[in-house]
């Protein structure tokens, strides 16, 4: 019997038999821990293991991205705690200034593709953009996984979703990430790990693989692949792992628990609307519901292709009055990007609020939070009450999101 | 002899309408303001903090009560805070239609018993569940009784590994079991 893509990642990291339902010991790759998390890891470490070597500090990392630079004094502590950990075990410890773990695994060549991930962020699977099993964990898993190097895993069905037809820009990856949560929910491919074909996703940049790679944690699954790989894409992985790029592809007599159709023939752009990431609309439907706020950033749109969209839209135009656009990219490396080629510049000059890497308003600790009343668009991934604030967070695209801070309402490119 | 049940008064997680809720995440379960807290003993208090109509949770709950809840229960973060503030609580187990896998997997690592039944919609809509009954739970078995109503139901039971680790405790003393 043939194998799917995370059938063959498992295997390639366990001497047991891996078939859908089966529990396997698995080796992870890499092993990491955010400052959220990371000090619940420590505490549990030194209160199990205390004294006792890591499996390999060179496999573990701590990435701080939720509250970075700290701006409590909790988390203060609670990223020294991690910190000082380190230094003793000699793990290496991605700080405040790196931004978010993921991406920056991903850069530094530690993401692998074919290769296994784990860290407390629950979009861990996100490195399914690259052909890598990432999955998110509690603290109790990842500080096992610190001592030995290896968990237990429930291997998932697979199920292939095909996404026929094609769209054309301004529809972007979001939109395609937010209409295939509108068809397929939180109950299609749940608890399973969902491989997309099709032409509009083979086309996908990096950038946009992780957009729909993300969101596959807002759908309920274990993990999305996209096993057709263009050039671009190709490209942008070999550069970060600096190594030949050869990812697994499912078998021809593979076996899938159910395989799901989607059409996106001349998708327009979309819009989740609170309280739910599946709740998703065309655009047009919610023009002119008036905005408080605009947030660029977070996992899901932090490349440096999200704000070049923006910016595009932004160049000689200016934010509402009023209106807050909140500027947050992925990593360091895509801050120097947008800074080397003029984005930050334009976003600046448009009116926009820049702020250092890191995950945004995901969590409280970084910029994006609403207040009681406050209606936000985000390219953020989750929009659940209460999540980010009291207030209303709709979730888009970055040009959406761009758009509708140059009108003071929700609006698509093309209403400018 | 190992515990392989569990008896207590249940708390069904509905809304206004009477229906179970579902996709409750973990941002309701134990919100993120207070995601800083690493002391167990400190959690109890934001269980289910951020979840309409069920704020006052903490206060209702008493040590070796059952939560019901709705499907993919525990969406969302890997926070591990969202299963342990219900073992501050003392809470005894959760049953759900379906949790997340992420929030399944730190509850069964941490020997805290989550139980799938997928008869849970109906019972509930048919009142032959209802906050306030007592209610018998068989782990091994899976069977499920309602004290207060006279009624039987069924439910998945533990699966080996999440009984073994059960067994052991945690995750770490399963670990320990083998040498690791």
């Amino acid at each position: 019997m043939g194998k799917t893509v995370i059938e063959k990642i498992i295997q390639s990291h366990t001497a047991d038999e891996v078939a859908p339902g089966k529990i396997v010991w698995m080796d992870l790759d890499i092993r990491s821990a955010r400052d959220f998390g990371g000090p619940n890891v420590v505490k549990n470490y030194e209160r199990e293991y205390g004294g006792m070597p890591l499996a390999d500090p060179a496999k573990t990392f701590f990435t701080f991205d939720l509250c970075a630079p700290a701006c409590s004094l909790k988390y203060a502590d609670n990223q020294q705690v991690c910190r000082d950990f380190a230094r003793k075990n000699g793990v290496e410890v991605y700080d405040v200034d790196s931004g978010i773990g993921t991406h920056v695994l991903m850069e530094e060549g530690l993401a692998r593709t074919n290769g296994t991930v784990v860290g407390t962020d629950s979009h861990m699977n996100i490195l399914g953009a690259l052909g890598a099993f990432g999955q998110g964990m509690g603290d109790v898993d990842i500080t096992f996984a610190f001592r030995t190097g290896r968990t237990w895993f429930e291997v998932p069905e697979s199920v292939k979703v095909i996404v026929k037809g094609a769209y054309r820009k301004p529809t972007s990856a979001k939109d395609l990430t937010l209409y295939l949560l509108k068809i397929l929910g939180t109950k299609k491919i749940a608890l399973r790990s969902a491989e997309f074909t099709g032409p509009s996703v083979a086309a996908l940049s990096l950038a946009g693989r992780l957009t729909l790679c993300s969101m596959v944690t807002e759908m309920a699954g274990i993990s999305g692949f996209l096993p057709e790989f263009g050039p671009d894409a190709r490209k942008e992985i070999e550069i970060c792992s600096k190594r030949p790029f050869s990812p697994f592809s499912s078998d021809g007599d593979a076996s899938y628990a159910e395989t799901i159709e989607v059409d996106v023939q001349d998708l327009p752009p979309q819009v989740a609307t609170p309280p739910s990431p599946t709740h998703v609309r065309p655009v047009a439907e919610l023009s002119g519901t008036k905005i408080d706020s605009g947030f660029i950033g977070s996992c899901t749109n932090g490349r440096f292709e999200d704000f070049a969209e923006a910016a595009r839209l932004l160049k000689g135009r200016r934010v509402k009055k009023g209106v807050m656009l909140k500027i947050v990219p992925a990593t360091r490396r895509v801050y120097e990007e947008l800074l080397a080629k003029g984005v930050l510049q334009t976003l600046f000059e448009a009116g926009a609020i820049i702020v250092n890497s890191g995950c945004g308003g995901c969590a409280e600790g970084h910029v994006g939070l609403t207040g009681k009343g406050e209606v936000q668009i985000s390219t953020g991934n989750r929009n659940f009450p209460g999540k980010q604030g009291k207030g209303q967070t709709y979730l888009a695209g970055p040009a959406v999101v761009a758009a509708s801070c140059i009108l003071g309402h929700i609006a698509g490119p093309e209403d400018l | 002899m190992e515990t392989r049940s569990h008896r207590g008064r249940i708390w069904v997680l509905t809304d206004k309408s009477g229906k179970l809720i579902e996709d409750v995440d973990t941002d309701q379960i134990f919100h993120n303001a207070f995601l800083h807290i690493t002391e167990l003993a400190e959690m109890g208090p934001y269980a289910l903090g951020n979840l309409e109509g069920w704020k006052d949770f903490p206060e209702k709950a008493r040590p070796g009560d059952i939560v019901v809840a709705g499907r993919n229960f525990g969406a969302g973060s890997s926070r591990q805070q969202a299963v342990d503030c219900f073992i501050a609580l003392k809470v005894g187990l959760i049953l759900a239609p379906s949790f997340s896998s992420i929030y399944f997997r730190n509850a069964v690592n941490s020997g805290f018993p989550v139980l799938r039944c997928g008869e849970l919609d109906e019972l509930s809509a048919v009142r032959k569940l209802e906050s306030g009954d007592e209610v018998e739970v068989d782990f091994l078995s899976g069977k499920g009784f309602n004290v207060s109503k006279n009624g039987t139901f069924s439910l998945e039971p533990m699966s080996a590994v999440q009984r073994d680790i059960f067994h052991k405790g945690n995750l770490f003393a399963f670990g320990r079991s083998f040498g690791r």
